[in-house]
């Protein structure tokens, strides 16, 4: 009995400290959104490793955002999907004004956690909408670049033979895939595919696998989605494509070019709005198209025919002036026949 | 028939081997353990250490043999930790196993971490390069198959026949066979029961581990997390399916590396007509349907999952 009460007054006196401190707070916290200097607190949630090529450009524009001064970043990687939620809500509860991630594996239950926490802005990669008030979504929408260079690939190709291999049959990689066939096919009809997907984000032996048995067919472009595709290919000596990230430097005389995606425009964004007040649920999607410098193709003129930048630079200008439009197609992407 | 082109080229049986080498150090030490009685489900994780550890120890500049034997060093470290629990305390095999692959997948992963804290991709090492042996790479067919493989595959094929000499040609696999059969009977002998379940699991987790480092330090050249996909799992069925002989072990192996050089190439054939998911199933199927025809009857260890203790009957 005796304890009881010591535990009553005990909450008592804790309730009212948690109240003088909340007082405390809201003193020093209301001017914050005035001093729009100081940096906010930032939190990303990632299933892989941030080495994964996807994750990664994420990771880079968070850390470019954390030396600026814009944000304080802290992350957790190799979350598994079942552990996702508690995570968040982790996130969350700890203060974080703004949280990221990928929730392709856990859509609904990141939905229910962004709408119990209505305060915190979340940005997470995902295949469907924005939702409530604070829900926005992203997704690597680098399939302008993608088809900038299967121009390029289409060009360089002598026996008129592209190999691709991909992780998953999901449409952040079929858009991608899907742009680079049409971009390679219209500066050279005659060209033909063969696809294989591996049913693995990580596991370069078996991407390797994959592209010697093409290579073994005749193909001597290999669209490299996954590591060890570019491996196989400075082995038997033919060229490959660059996917999200530029590999260029670890593989010479190999990547004939590549179609790069930069968070950062998404990223810049997202903590501007925060910092405004002014952040809502949207599609920021957008903001890794071409124009806002979201992606990027990069291309090596010495491992192409003559004139073939040149063109592919002309068909870039009118994407950024809008005169053309790339197709955005998720279907899963078929070998020729 | 474009089907039967692609079975008679050599291409493709060199990559048949090649797929199967990590399977073939796999089933090996999983038959070893199993052979003295012990379920060894470590086997994932313990790929995945000897990934790591062999990768590690090169790119910190042990020499490419001096990380094989760093790698067999890691895998018997989590073997011993599997043997000491589900020999001497007789715990649940399945238990401690899926514990230690746990342990050694996460170990791993954070012994990397730790290591290379902010590296963009991980750091690459000059991987076992592709023999020129010249006899062997003169004959025909089978030449060209082994022609574009590396030294490790060639201690996979020699180390069926060591495992087979040592399990039926020497008074030790006598007893290691013995102890997975009946285990009284060799402590009757005055052999410890102990000793040999445990010296067993280490060295089979030890080849486990040799089959994690081969794709690390033979098929790729970097340490990525997740990169043993399930390999580990596919060697415990296969044990079954080679009756826990060494023979066999290679046939199913091989057999299992050529179901899945063969879908990669049937993917780019017949791609366009059928899903890409109905090709990546088939090696699990055809695994599936040979353990059918072939496990009927197998013919377990008799004291396979049962712990032995000293002085009860």
């Amino acid at each position: 009995m005796k304890s009881g009460t010591f535990h009553l007054s005990r909450r008592a006196m804790l309730s009212a400290m948690a109240a003088a401190a909340a007082v405390v707070s809201f003193g020093l916290g209301a001017p914050a959104p005035v001093m729009a200097a100081d940096p906010i607190k930032v939190s990303a949630i990632y299933t892989v490793p941030v080495e994964q090529q996807w994750v990664s450009r994420i990771h880079k524009a968070l850390n470019a955002a954390q030396e600026r001064g814009d944000i304080t970043y802290e992350f957790s990687e190799n979350v598994a999907n079942t552990d996702y939620e508690r995570v968040m809500r982790e996130y969350a509860e700890n203060g974080s004004a703004l949280i990221l991630g990928e929730v392709f594996g856990v859509e609904r239950a990141a939905r229910k956690v962004a709408a119990d926490y209505p305060e915190t802005a979340f940005l997470m990669g995902s295949s469907f909408g924005p939702e409530g008030d604070n829900f926005s979504v992203f997704d690597n929408y680098i399939h302008e670049p993608s088809y900038l260079v299967g121009m390029a690939a289409g060009k360089a190709t002598k026996s008129n033979k592209i190999g691709m291999v991909g992780g998953f049959a999901i449409p952040e990689v079929n858009r991608l895939m899907n742009a680079f066939m049409e971009g390679a096919k219209s500066v050279n009809p005659d060209v033909e595919f063969t696809v294989t997907f591996i049913n693995s984000w990580y596991d370069p032996p078996k991407a390797k696998e994959a592209a010697f048995a093409m290579i073994d067919k005749g193909a001597d472009v290999m669209y490299a989605e996954r590591f060890g595709v570019s491996d196989a290919a400075k082995e038997r000596g033919v060229l490959a494509v660059g996917n999200v990230i530029d590999t260029a430097a670890d593989y010479p005389g190999t990547i004939l070019g590549s179609a790069l995606w930069h968070m950062e425009p998404t990223v810049d964004h997202a903590i501007a709005a925060v910092k405004a007040g002014e952040f809502k649920a949207e599609d920021y999607g957008k903001f890794s198209y071409m124009a806002p410098g979201g992606g990027t193709v990069v291309l090596d003129g010495a491992l192409l025919p003559d004139g073939t930048v040149a063109e592919v630079e002309a068909k870039q200008a009118e994407i950024l002036d809008g005169s053309f439009t790339v197709n955005v197609n998720d279907e899963e992407p078929k070998s020729s026949m | 028939m474009e089907i039967i082109d692609i079975l008679l080229t050599a291409n493709f049986w060199a990559a048949a081997l090649r797929i199967a080498t990590p399977l073939i150090f796999g089933v090996l030490g999983a038959l070893i353990c199993e052979r003295a009685g012990v379920l060894n489900l470590g086997i994932e994780g313990i790929f995945t250490a000897g990934a790591m550890a062999g990768w590690m120890a090169v790119w910190l500049g042990a020499g490419l043999w001096g990380g094989v034997l760093f790698a067999a060093l890691a895998g018997s470290f989590f073997g011993l930790i599997h043997a000491i629990l589900t020999v001497p305390l007789g715990l649940s095999q399945h238990v401690s196993g899926i514990g230690v692959t746990l342990l050694a997948t996460s170990l791993s992963y954070f012994t990397y971490r730790t290591a290379l804290p902010d590296v963009s991709s991980p750091p690459r090492i000059i991987p076992f390069q592709p023999l020129d042996i010249p006899i062997l790479s003169d004959l025909p067919f089978i030449g060209p198959a082994l022609l574009s493989q590396t030294a490790l595959t060639m201690l996979a094929l020699v180390m069926v026949f060591v495992t087979g000499w040592v399990l039926y040609r020497t008074p030790l696999g006598l007893a290691i066979r013995a102890v997975g059969d009946n285990p009284s009977s060799v402590e009757a002998q005055g052999l410890s029961v102990y000793a040999l379940r445990i010296g067993a699991v280490v060295a089979g987790s030890s080849l486990m581990a040799l089959g994690g480092a081969f794709l690390t330090m033979s098929a790729f050249d970097a340490f990525f997390f997740g990169m043993i996909n399930g390999r580990g799992w596919v060697c415990i069925a296969l044990t079954v399916f080679a009756s826990w002989r060494p023979g066999k072990a290679l046939l199913g192996a091989l057999l299992f590396g050529a179901f899945d050089a063969f879908q990669v190439r049937l993917q780019t054939e017949v791609g366009a007509f059928l899903p890409s998911q109905v090709f990546l199933m088939m090696p699990y199927l055809l695994s599936i349907a040979a353990l059918i025809i072939v496990a009927r009857k197998a013919d377990y260890p008799k004291a396979l999952l049962v712990p032995w203790f000293k002085g009860q009957r």
